[in-house]
C-alpha cells in the first residue's frame, strides 16, 4: 500500500546556509556546556560561522525551493546579509557588554544565532506560512534576549511587555493572513497577487479588512506608530547589546516580509496601502523625534530615534516603487551602521554596577576619550543626515523615492522632522564636547569592539564617499525580486 | 442548520473561556478557563471534518499543555505577583479599539467571498480520510513549515532555559526573577495560593 521515496537532498540545496548556521547554533549551546573554559571563544565561532554563512549566501543562486515556499532572489540575498552583518556586529560588541554588565550566559550566542535562522527565512519567505514561522523563530530568542539580565528589574518588565506585544502582533497579522487565505485560497504569495487579479479582488472590502490587519501586524513589529508604544521600555530596559541588535537586525527582517508581502503579494492594493503607509510614516516621524526631545536617558532617547528612523525608512515603502523599495532597503543598511556605531558608544560608558544611560554621562566625553567622541559625532551626524556620512544619502534617496510618488506633504513633513531631530542629537554632541563632566573615567576598547566601532564607522563613511556600491545592490536586488 | 448552531455555541465558549483566563485572578481558574477553551477548539475542528487534529487538541494541549501549566502552578508560589503599569492609560481606549475592530470586522464579512478550493476538498478529505490526507501534506508539501515549527522548539526550550535559570553569582532569593518560575524557590506547601 504505501511506497517510499528515495529522498531527493538536491532538494535541500537552498537552505544549506540556514541549516549551518542552526548547527552552529547547537554547536554553541555543546560547546559551552562542554567546554566552559573556552568560553572566550564563543563569540569568535559565532562571527566565523556567521561570516561563512553569509559567503554562501552571497554565493547562492536565485532559487526556488520547497513548492515555492522558499524563494531566494536578490531581494532575499540582500536582507540576509544585512541581517547576518547586524548579528556579527552584535557579537563583536557583546563580549564587552557581557564583562561589564556581569551576564554570563553561555546560550547568549546561541539565541543570537538561532534568531538571525529566523530572520533568514523570512527573507526567503514566498508563503505567508514560512513568513509567520520565521518571524516567531526570530521574535522567541529575543524574548528571552530581553529577559537575559534578570537582576534588573526593569529587564523583567521589558521582558513581560515585548512578549506580550509580540504576541499581539502576531495575532493580528495571523487574522489578517486567514482573511487573505480565506479569499484567495492560497497561501503563497505570489499566487495571492494572482488570484486578486484575475477575481479582480482589489475593491473587495475583507480584502482591504486583512490588509489593514497585516499592515497592523507589521508595525507591530517594525515599530511605527501608533503601534510603537512598546518600544521605548523594551528598548530602555533590555540589556544595551540586545537593545541594539533590537533595533536593527529584526527590524530589518521585519520590513524585508512588509515588502515582499506588500510588493509581491498585494501590488493590486497599493493605492489602498500607500496612503495609509503615508500617514503612518508622517505619525511615526512626528512621535519618534518629538518625543525623543524631552528625554533625559540616553538610551530612552536612541529608542525614540529608532522609531523615527522606522518611518524614514516606511517612506520607500509606501512610493511603491522599485527605486522606493531599494531606497528603504539600503537605508536599513545605512542604519544597520550608525545605530549599532551609536550604541557601541553607549555600550563603551557604561561601567561595572554604573549603567551611564543618561544624557549627563555624556558631558565633557570629548576630554575623557576623544576618539569615542569623535565616533558618536559621525554616528549622530549619519543619523541627522548630515552630508558626508551615509545617512544623508539614504534619507535623499527616501525623500526622492516619496517625493517622484507624489507623497509631497509626507516628504515636507519628513524633511521638518529631521530638522527637529538634529536638536536633541546636537544637544549630546554639544555635552561632549562642551561641557565638564567627570573626569575618572576609563574606557577599555576591546578587540572586538574596535572591530564593530571601526566596521560601523568605515560603513557610515564608506557608504557616504561610495554610495554607489549599495544603491546599485539594492537597486538590482530589488529589480531582481 | 446543527453544524452552524454547533459553531456558534464553540465560538462563543471559546471568546467567552478566553476572556475570563485573562481576566481571573485565580492562576488556577485561569488554566481551567483554559483548558474549556481548548475543548471548544476541539469542537471547531470537528464542524470542520478535522477527526484527527480534534483529537490532537484534545490529547496533547488539553491533556498535556495544560497538565504541565497546571504543574508549573502548584510547583511556583505565586504570591508575589506581577505588576505591570498598563500600557495604556485608560483601559476604555483598549476596549474601544477591540470593539471598534469587531465592528469593522463584522462590517467587511458580508463581502467575504470564499476563494479557490484547494487540492483537498472535503469529498477527497473524505476518501483517504483525514488522518491521512493530513499526514501526506505535512511532510510534503508543508515539510519545511513542519522543521522550522520543530526549531520553534528548540528555541523555547532554550529559552526558557535561560529565563529560569539562576544567573551565576546571584543571591539564591533575589528579588528580580518573579518573572521567571523560580524553581529553586523554597516550597511551602502549608501555605495556599490565596488571592
Amino acid at each position: 500500500m504505501s511506497t517510499t521515496v528515495a529522498v531527493n537532498w538536491a532538494a535541500v540545496e537552498p537552505i544549506i546556509p540556514e541549516l549551518l548556521l542552526v548547527g552552529i547554533a547547537v554547536l554553541l549551546i555543546i560547546l559551552d556546556l562542554f567546554a566552559p573554559r573556552q568560553r572566550q571563544l564563543l563569540p569568535w565561532l559565532t562571527v566565523v560561522g556567521c561570516l561563512a554563512v553569509g559567503v554562501m549566501v552571497l554565493g547562492s543562486r536565485p532559487a526556488v525551493a520547497f513548492g515555492g515556499m522558499f524563494v531566494i532572489d536578490g531581494y532575499a540575498v540582500f536582507f540576509k546579509t544585512l541581517c547576518l552583518t547586524g548579528v556579527v556586529v552584535t557579537t563583536l560588541m557583546s563580549e564587552h557588554f557581557r564583562r561589564i554588565s556581569g551576564m554570563h550566559q553561555g546560550e547568549y550566542y546561541s539565541l543570537l544565532v538561532l534568531s538571525a535562522v529566523g530572520m533568514l527565512i523570512m527573507a526567503s519567505a514566498g508563503d505567508l506560512m514560512i513568513l509567520y514561522l520565521g518571524l516567531e523563530l526570530m521574535a522567541l530568542p529575543i524574548y528571552a534576549l530581553v529577559g537575559l539580565h534578570k537582576t534588573d528589574n526593569r529587564t523583567s518588565e521589558a521582558a513581560i511587555k515585548y512578549f506580550l506585544m509580540g504576541g499581539f502582533a502576531s495575532a493580528l497579522l495571523l487574522f489578517g493572513m486567514s482573511l487573505l487565505f480565506g479569499l484567495t485560497g492560497t497561501t503563497d504569495i505570489a499566487s495571492i497577487a494572482r488570484v486578486i487579479e484575475v477575481h479582480a479582488l482589489a475593491g473587495n472590502p475583507a480584502l482591504a479588512a486583512a490588509l489593514g490587519l497585516l499592515i497592523a501586524g507589521f508595525c507591530f513589529k517594525v515599530a511605527v506608530a501608533p503601534f510603537h508604544l512598546w518600544t521605548p521600555d523594551v528598548y530602555e530596559g533590555a540589556p544595551t547589546v540586545v537593545t541594539a541588535f533590537m533595533s536593527v537586525a529584526p527590524k530589518a527582517a521585519a520590513f524585508a516580509v512588509f515588502g515582499r508581502v506588500l510588493f509581491y503579494g498585494l501590488p493590486e492594493l497599493q493605492l489602498h496601502w500607500g496612503p495609509i503607509l503615508a500617514v503612518l510614516a508622517l505619525l511615526t516621524m512626528a512621535v519618534g523625534n518629538i518625543t525623543a526631545l524631552c528625554q533625559r536617558s540616553l538610551k530612552r532617547m536612541l529608542a525614540y530615534s529608532s522609531v523615527a528612523h522606522a518611518g524614514y525608512a516606511l517612506l520607500g515603502l509606501l512610493a511603491g516603487t522599485t527605486q522606493g523599495l531599494a531606497a528603504t532597503m539600503s537605508y536599513l543598511f545605512i542604519y544597520l551602521f550608525m545605530n549599532l556605531g551609536a550604541f557601541a558608544i553607549l555600550i563603551l560608558l557604561a561601567t561595572e554596577g554604573n549603567p551611564r544611560e543618561t544624557l549627563d554621562d555624556c558631558k565633557g566625553l570629548a576630554a575623557r576619550s576623544p576618539i569615542a567622541a569623535a565616533l558618536m559625532l559621525v554616528f549622530f551626524f549619519s543619523l541627522i543626515g548630515i552630508p558626508p556620512t551615509a545617512g544623508f544619502i539614504g534619507k535623499f534617496y527616501l525623500l526622492k523615492a516619496a517625493f517622484s510618488a507624489g507623497y509631497i506633504l509626507t516628504v515636507v513633513g519628513a524633511v521638518l522632522f529631521s530638522a527637529i531631530s538634529a536638536y536633541f542629537y546636537l544637544r549630546v554632541v554639544r555635552y561632549m564636547y562642551m561641557d565638564e563632566g567627570e573626569q575618572n573615567m576609563v574606557f577599555h576598547f576591546s578587540p572586538g569592539m574596535i572591530a564593530a566601532l571601526a566596521f560601523c564607522v568605515l560603513g557610515v563613511l564608506g557608504l557616504g564617499i561610495f554610495p554607489g556600491l549599495l544603491f546599485d545592490w539594492a537597486g538590482s536586488a530589488a529589480l531582481a525580486g | 442548520m446543527l453544524t452552524q448552531l454547533f459553531f456558534g455555541y464553540c465560538a462563543l465558549m471559546i471568546i467567552m473561556s478566553g476572556i475570563l483566563a485573562i481576566s481571573l485572578r485565580n492562576p488556577v481558574h485561569c488554566v481551567l478557563m483554559v483548558l474549556v477553551m481548548f475543548l471548544h477548539m476541539a469542537g471547531l475542528y470537528l464542524t470542520l471534518n478535522a477527526e484527527f487534529l480534534a483529537a490532537v487538541q484534545i490529547i496533547v494541549y488539553a491533556g498535556a499543555v495544560l497538565v504541565l501549566y497546571l504543574f508549573v502552578l502548584f510547583l511556583v508560589s505565586l504570591r508575589d505577583e506581577i505588576r505591570l503599569n498598563p500600557f495604556v492609560g485608560n483601559v476604555w481606549i483598549g476596549r474601544g479599539i477591540a470593539i471598534g475592530l469587531a465592528l469593522a470586522l463584522i462590517t467587511v464579512l458580508p463581502s467575504f467571498i470564499p476563494g479557490e478550493r484547494g487540492d483537498w476538498p472535503l469529498a477527497a478529505v473524505r476518501e483517504v480520510t483525514h488522518t491521512k490526507a493530513m499526514g501526506l501534506e505535512l511532510y510534503t508539501t508543508y515539510l519545511l513549515a513542519f522543521e522550522i515549527a520543530g526549531l520553534i522548539l528548540l528555541v523555547a526550550v532554550i529559552g526558557g532555559l535561560v529565563l529560569a535559570r539562576r544567573e551565576q553569582g546571584q543571591p539564591p532569593d533575589h528579588e528580580g526573577d518573579e518573572v521567571v518560575p523560580p524553581a529553586h524557590r523554597q516550597l511551602d506547601n502549608n501555605e495556599e495560593v490565596r488571592r
